[in-house]
């Protein structure tokens, strides 16, 4: 058994009075390859932010738990610390210059230096560089990767593939590190390129550096890990070695957790229910939810869900549809053919959205709760107003109908002239969806309905969905990133992976079901796997 | 039962202290203590006043061309300059055609709203393409329309002996006396006078009017989607409003009240100025609307009035007090210090985010 590098002890972290990691705990071995799985949300980021003494921990009021690195007991308080102590992390977003050789990146303010008349006089600062020192610095570190780059090339222009290996070149290159963090370093990479950087991850933990792999993508993990932890809502789960390990095992472990109700849910196959929208092929620019070619049927009078991890593409499917974001492909509602790209035609055919992004574009922040309810209708169907063609507002109405929401929706405020910023989450959600009723939709689009909201409200913001499903008739398209709250609510759930529809599943099925799904089905997997 | 009507009326007071804005309260305080130094050192009160409500209707219109780029979230419009230059053009056009009165008068406004508007649009097309940078922009635009106006007056093919250099030659003269042809035409209109006080009525309604039309225009529905663009654009296209239209009918309006604006000023000050003149003038509108409680992107009528008073009013009293305490030479520079003073009290006190309730 090789030596403990690096051990976690029982970490707990909160930010503003909400657990994040509820008593965390990890070994490493040296030469091991470590996989940290987890959801969104699990708080894989947070103990890698924690490992690496970012200051965001340290703004926040730090962490509890203890870190022992070769046996001792060590504080880490800025990534500095962390880098003296031998741990190297390859963030998600590259961190590299772009306008600089990869050379230079690999050797940024720990340069190689020669003394020179300036320096004399001035002092370390005006030491002049040792380029070929460094150069052949560089040239050894990327040798240890097995990457025949040319070092003196620019990172501009370079595949995100190679902008992964110079980062990784770049932590090598410090000659104490001696564990590698790697934050779904995959996640960016085309297939090829991800098997190369596996490829090298196995042959740098023989070399005996110690990598912590976090990531989603069980396939990988069954392949290059050697030991495996998984993370759930901040709790730790479980811990095993590869030989015990199955992608299904993972991903129910991953997923599992206890359902609050499903008695919501409806089997409306059966019971010859029309297709009311029919998308197919949509394709949507959304940067960072790219929509990659969806097939979907919506039925008339369901809830539907879209679930699936973060990046995706289920939140580009609303904004798609709804035109805020370039898309193409069709998509028919009730047989009639509707726009892509045009806003006003996608309101004026019945649907209405209410955005993931609610402070952003869900609210006009700074105007009454009337206002921003009424404003939608106002415009886009000349509801309250008065004076004929002239277009006055109709205060009177306005108000009539805030007052009529806000007493049907239960927002709770001053009134209907207060400012809808100095709401709590849940109220403003409930804005939002009041304006979108007063829109009179069939169908209705809801992302992310209870981000940020506080655990009470989350449950008022659901029913209230599932009450306009079933009283009021509006068809309901749910996104969000919390299963659990999919599968409470939704008649059936379709999970979106790599921007694609990887599977439709009733609410009820096993928690193996859906983990296999998010992480992008049992197929792809097996085939990652072997 | 005296009691409790006390407590309201002190509420009240509180309340419209409130919504007025502790800086223009400080403001107002200021102004109190420049009109005691007036009387203390004898200054004639009543033409101070007539004074101040002149050119409170004088420049009310220009700062008022202000808040239709604002509320469509473009800011101040630094490009006032281009609007005023139309203005220009079509009061020239007036007496170069040998206009007199009423006849001069509303020629140059029925010139200068079309004129004004369409290069308000133009300008509007290139903000469109510049979001963000508005003002910075806005503000060398105005630059550049000036000096290019300025080869203009320079070479405009005017014939009038009242406009062009008295020695002959082409081209227009600094400044040109409205004299004879629409001179002060609205500050005489109905005007009467209270103890030593002129009331410029036929100024002060037209302005009133401006500010009325204006009112009712952002409760349509198009001033409501103007505002709703402004106040957040994403939110805007989210329920199928053009931003890009909206931005443009706003620079639109302002382009025109630039050019109202100019023309109402010149028949209140009884010459045109050309060439370099319009320069700083978006700046006087600019720091006028701010001080009177806007923010960059949220602008009401009742700040226009409060602001234009506010500004006018302290530069007409400051500057005799100011002469007196110092020195007389110094009025020219003791002028741009106290008007830059302002600008720069404004612009510093520029406020994010909308009034809170």
């Amino acid at each position: 058994m090789s030596q403990c590098i690096l051990e976690l002890r029982n970490i707990v972290k909160e930010y503003f009075g909400n657990r994040v990691l509820k008593g965390v705990s990890l070994r490493l071995n040296e030469g091991e390859i470590h996989a940290l799985i987890g959801e969104n949300g699990a708080g894989k980021s947070t103990l890698m932010n924690i490992l690496f003494g970012m200051p965001v921990i340290h703004n926040t009021g730090g962490y509890e738990g203890e870190i022992f690195f070769q046996g001792n007991h060590v504080e880490i308080k800025t990534p500095h610390d962390a880098m003296e102590s031998g741990i190297g992390m390859v963030h998600q977003e590259f961190m590299l210059l772009p306008g600089f050789t990869i050379t230079e990146n690999i050797k940024l303010n720990r340069e190689t230096t020669r003394a020179n008349v300036a320096s004399q006089v001035f002092g370390p600062s005006m030491r002049s560089l040792d380029m070929p020192a460094m150069e052949a610095d560089a040239r050894a570190a990327l040798d240890r990767l097995g990457l025949s780059l040319d070092e003196t090339l620019k990172v501009a222009g370079l595949p995100v593939g190679y902008m992964q290996f110079v980062e990784i070149a770049r932590e090598l290159d410090k000659k104490t590190t001696k564990i590698l963090v790697l934050d779904e370093p995959t996640a960016v990479l085309t297939e090829s390129e991800a098997d190369t950087l596996l490829t090298t991850m196995e042959r740098l933990a023989k070399s005996g550096i110690a990598i912590l792999f976090i990531t989603h993508r069980l396939g990988e993990v069954m392949r290059v890990a050697d030991n495996i932890t998984v993370l759930r809502d901040g709790e730790w789960v479980a811990s095993m070695p590869k030989s015990e390990a199955s992608i299904e095992k993972l991903a129910e472990l991953m997923v599992g957790r206890s359902l609050e109700n499903v008695a919501h849910h409806r089997d409306l196959s059966g019971q010859g229910v029309d297709t009311f929208v029919e998308i197919r092929d949509l394709r949507v620019e959304m940067p960072g939810e790219e929509v990659r070619g969806i097939d979907l049927d919506i039925r008339k009078g369901e809830i539907l869900g879209i679930g699936g991890l973060a990046g995706q593409g289920k939140i580009g499917i609303a904004n798609g549809v709804m035109g805020h974001y370039a898309s193409s492909g069709t998509v028919r509602k009730e047989g009639k053919e509707i726009p892509l790209n045009n806003t006003p035609v996608a309101l004026a055919a019945g649907m209405a959205f209410v955005s993931e992004d609610r402070r952003g574009v869900g609210l006009l922040l700074d105007q009454s709760i009337e206002l921003n309810i009424a404003v939608p209708a106002m415009q886009s169907q000349r509801q309250f107003l008065t004076g004929g063609s002239l277009g006055l507002t109709d205060n009177k109405s306005m108000r009539a109908h805030a007052l009529d929401m806000i007493q049907k929706l239960d927002i709770r405020c001053t009134g209907p002239e207060q400012l809808t910023r100095r709401l709590s989450g849940g109220n403003q959600q409930k804005v939002c969806i009041a304006k979108a009723l007063t829109l009179h939709p069939n169908l209705l689009f809801v992302s992310e309905p209870t981000r940020g909201i506080d655990i009470g409200a989350k449950k008022i913001v659901l029913d209230l969905l599932v009450k306009l499903n079933r009283e009021w008739g509006v068809t309901v398209v749910v996104t969000s990133s919390e299963l659990a709250e999919l599968r409470s609510i939704c008649d059936r759930i379709a999970i979106i992976y790599e921007g694609k529809v990887e599977g439709i599943l009733a609410p009820d099925a096993s928690d193996r079901d859906f983990g296999v799904l998010l992480a992008g089905g049992l197929k792809a997997a097996e085939k990652e796997a072997s | 039962m005296a009691e409790c009507e006390k407590i309201t009326v002190q509420e009240r007071l509180k309340d419209a202290a409130k919504s007025l804005g502790i800086p223009r309260l400080i403001i107002f305080g200021f102004l109190a203590l420049l009109f005691v130094a007036a009387l203390f050192l004898k200054l004639d009160i009543a033409s101070l006043f007539s004074n101040v409500l002149t050119r409170l209707g004088m420049n009310g219109i220009l700062v008022l061309a202000m808040v239709p780029t604002m509320q469509v979230g473009m800011g101040p419009n630094f490009g006032l300059p281009l609007g005023i230059t139309c203005g220009l053009v079509a009061a020239t056009l007036a007496i170069e055609l040998n206009l007199v009165g009423w006849t001069a008068f509303v020629f140059a406004l029925g010139v200068a709203i079309p004129l004004g508007g369409l290069a308000g649009y133009a300008y509007g097309l290139l903000l469109n393409k510049l979001k963000g940078e508005e003002m910075t922009v806005g503000t060398y635009f105005g630059f550049s329309i000036v000096s290019l106006m300025s080869i203009f007056w320079a070479m405009a093919p005017y014939k009038s002996p009242e406009m062009i250099w008295p020695y002959g030659g082409s081209g227009l003269r600094v400044t040109i006396s409205l004299a004879g042809r629409y001179d002060k035409i609205l500050d005489k209109f109905m005007s009467f006078s209270i103890g030593g006080i002129v009331i410029p009525t036929g100024l002060l309604l037209f302005f009133a009017l401006c500010c009325f039309l204006m009112w009712v225009f952002m409760r349509t529905r198009t001033g409501i989607a103007m505002t709703v663009v402004g106040n957040n654009a994403r939110f805007a296209e989210s329920i199928g409003l053009n931003v890009n239209k909206n931005r443009l009918l706003g620079s639109t309006i302002s382009g025109a009240l630039g050019a109202v604006g100019i023309i109402i000023y010149s028949q209140s000050y009884g010459f045109l100025q050309l060439y370099q003149a319009p320069l700083f003038m978006a700046f006087f509108a600019v720091g006028s609307i701010l001080i009177g409680g806007a923010s960059i992107n949220h602008a009401l009528i009742r700040h226009v009035v409060i602001g234009t008073f506010l500004f006018q009013a302290l530069l007409v009293t400051s500057l005799p007090v100011a002469n007196l305490l110092v020195s007389e030479n110094l009025s020219e520079v003791i002028r741009i210090i106290i008007s830059n003073g302002i600008i720069l009290y404004a612009l510093s006190r520029k406020e994010q985010g909308g009034e809170a309730k």
